[in-house]
């Protein structure tokens, strides 16, 4: 096999503001996954620069990737990525374990009631229904407080109204919390719940609009280019 | 991550796989049960023989025919070829000898000693008054075997306090008669208890006039049709003249048995210190046989560990991929690797060292019942050495794996289906 340089992207430059609600869109092989990955703090860009919160990330070595990974981002995955042999409790627990955050089991449970999923906490991911292994993980993402939560394709393994719910609590985190979220889909619908969406087609932007709704900017946040 | 939270997350994986693990575990099991079994036993057996010569005392010597190793196991009761003693050889060795102020024949044998519906296997010793003061015996009751007893072959017999007490319950056994084979012996007299020493303890013996024990229990005969002895012992007056006393003991075997000049004794004599000597060879040796099977089991147990955490590894690509998503770092993960093959092999060390200490204790109270006192020792020491080397094992054989479980990028080990 010889080694072929390919470009997932370039020439990609955006700023997301706090508390910014952002689709990111395009077909397969768009480039979409390599810029969530860049984001979520899990690849470094070849060349080219991303700040976080101000922070450079393309210089950091994979432990302090691992730190940011650990602060400032949450993850949301289209196929949930719950740890089928824990309960859902102790799956919102897992990042304040790496994190050494103090009263663990507290705060977990405090994410769950967030997402609506008290009573079912001690639950294991089998036992509950997508939509509900959904919402575990997005108390998951919730639990360190991140700067961004990243959701990759959320509602794609959702039944639609699995889904809808979903994007009302994720509109619900925006709207009264002031959470940054980042949701890269190829859906419209989804698009179109966001303040803002961004266009990728073969690595590059190509399209970049705002809704009517309009966001609460207050500083820059990302800038992967 | 705090390791208490490793452990709980290895504990975890290891009890979701019980029997992958159990196992797993199982070359470990066997080879630290065979670890300390072996140390324990050897421990015990070395602790007998230094019963033995303290019992004995440093200034005896022991004269047996033939090879000392072939003599040290025993000769199969069929013709000696090697050699022989008999108790002309005895005789003339106490006429002449100044330096020794005591000899005392014996020949061994194995029987089954009956009274009523009781019965004991145990050594039936044929010796020669003597016999008590060598070995610093006391009568609790009755008498020993008498000068007249020897020359006029009596069937009586003197028991060890052990076979006493589980042939005759209530009964005084001294005037009782017990059978061994188809002879009827008289008991004269029972051995005060002597407690733990030596391999052979007299508690667990019996002992017989050497001329009854010759002619009715052992069938063993030189070339010539004289009746052997198995061994001599003698003790010398002084611990300086031991050289002296060999030197003469040496003369009068090799023109007894016309050995020519240049040719080889057929008979050795040993003292209590070439004695231990010997033995620690043959136990050496042992241990080294056993001990390399051992070191073999746990190098398998070894990589059988690392196998299954290849496996583990494997499977739980995504699970990596999600922890590291959420923020452990690479030494996190390896760490959870790492803990999770160390507690599989500890656990099997764990198991292993019971089992260990259980098959040691029912062999040295098996050896005991054959009348060989061999008290298994388990010390801490060990305790914590095979604690130790199973630990050592699962962070040698897991580190592999635990490091590249380690290496795998997030991004591939999130795509893992």
């Amino acid at each position: 096999m010889g080694q072929v340089e390919v470009h997932a992207l370039r020439g990609v430059s955006f700023q997301v503001q706090r508390g910014e609600m952002l689709a990111i869109m395009g077909p397969s092989g768009s480039g979409k996954s390599t810029l969530m990955n860049i984001i979520g703090c899990l690849d470094r860009p070849t060349s080219g620069s991303y700040r976080l919160e101000g922070m450079e990330i393309s210089a950091l070595n994979d432990n302090r990737l691992a730190e940011i990974r650990s602060r400032k981002i949450g993850f949301v995955f289209q196929i949930f990525n719950l740890l089928s042999r824990t309960s859902a409790v102790a799956n919102v627990e897992l990042p304040l374990l790496y994190s050494g955050a103090p009263h663990r089991r507290k705060r977990a449970l405090e994410m769950l009631e967030r997402v609506g999923l008290s009573a079912r906490a001690h639950h294991h991911p089998s036992e509950l229904s997508g939509g509900e292994q959904q919402r575990v993980a997005i108390a998951r993402a919730l639990a360190n407080n991140p700067s961004i939560i990243l959701a990759d394709e959320p509602t794609g393994n959702l039944d639609s109204r699995a889904g809808q719910e979903v994007m009302a609590l994720f509109d619900q985190l925006n709207r009264d919390e002031g959470i940054t979220l980042v949701i890269v889909t190829h859906e419209r619908d989804i698009a179109r719940h966001c303040q803002r969406s961004v266009q990728l087609r073969d690595g590059r932007i190509v399209g970049d609009e705002s809704s009517p709704q309009g966001g609460t900017a207050s500083g820059p946040q990302g800038m992967p280019e | 991550m705090r390791y208490v939270e490793i452990f709980r997350v290895a504990l975890r994986a290891l009890i979701t796989h019980r029997l992958r693990s159990a196992l797993t575990m199982l070359g470990i099991i066997i080879g630290l049960a065979a670890v300390i079994c072996l140390v324990s036993l050897g421990r015990g057996v070395q602790a007998s023989i230094q019963g033995e010569i303290e019992s004995m005392g440093a200034n005896v010597l022991a004269v047996q025919p033939g090879d000392p190793m072939m003599a040290f196991f025993g000769p199969s009761d069929t013709t000696i070829s090697t050699g022989f003693l008999t108790l002309e050889d005895t005789q003339a060795i106490a006429d002449k000898v100044s330096a020794v102020d005591l000899v005392c024949p014996a020949v061994t044998t194995f029987n089954r000693i009956n009274f009523g519906s009781e019965s004991s296997a145990s050594f039936v010793v044929g010796t020669t008054p003597e016999y008590v003061e060598l070995r610093n015996l006391s009568l609790a009751d009755g008498v020993f075997i008498t000068r007249q007893d020897l020359d006029g072959r009596r069937d009586v017999i003197v028991l060890g306090s052990r076979i006493a007490e589980s042939l005759f319950d209530e009964t005084d056994p001294v005037g009782e008669f017990v059978k061994i084979g188809r002879y009827k012996f008289k008991v004269v007299g029972v051995l005060g208890s002597v407690g733990a020493r030596g391999m052979l303890n007299e508690d667990d013996m019996a002992l017989a006039p050497i001329t009854t024990v010759q002619s009715r229990l052992s069938m063993r005969r030189t070339t010539g049709g004289e009746r052997v002895v198995d061994e001599v012992w003698l003790r010398v007056v002084d611990e300086s003249r031991m050289d002296e006393a060999r030197e003469e003991i040496t003369d009068i075997l090799r023109q007894r048995h016309r050995i020519a000049d240049g040719e080889d004794n057929d008979f050795v004599i040993m003292s209590m210190e070439q004695i231990t000597e010997t033995v620690a060879q043959v136990t050496g040796m042992l241990t080294l046989f056993l001990g390399s099977i051992a070191a073999i089991s746990l190098l398998v147990g070894g990589i059988g560990i690392m196998n299954i955490m290849l496996v583990s590894v494997r499977e739980r690509t995504r699970e990596i991929g999600i922890r590291r998503a959420v923020g452990a770092k690479r030494r996190d993960i390896l760490m959870q690797f790492l803990t999770e093959a160390a507690l599989l092999s500890l656990s099997g060390g764990a198991i292993g060292l019971l089992a260990g200490w259980g098959l040691s204790m029912g062999l040295s109270r098996v050896l005991s019942s054959q009348a060989m006192l061999v008290q298994a020792v388990v010390g801490l020491d060990i305790v914590l050495l095979a604690l130790s080397v199973s630990i050592g094992i699962g962070l040698f054989f897991g580190i592999y794996p635990a490091a590249r479980a380690a290496r795998l990028d997030p991004i591939e080990a999130l795509r893992y289906e």
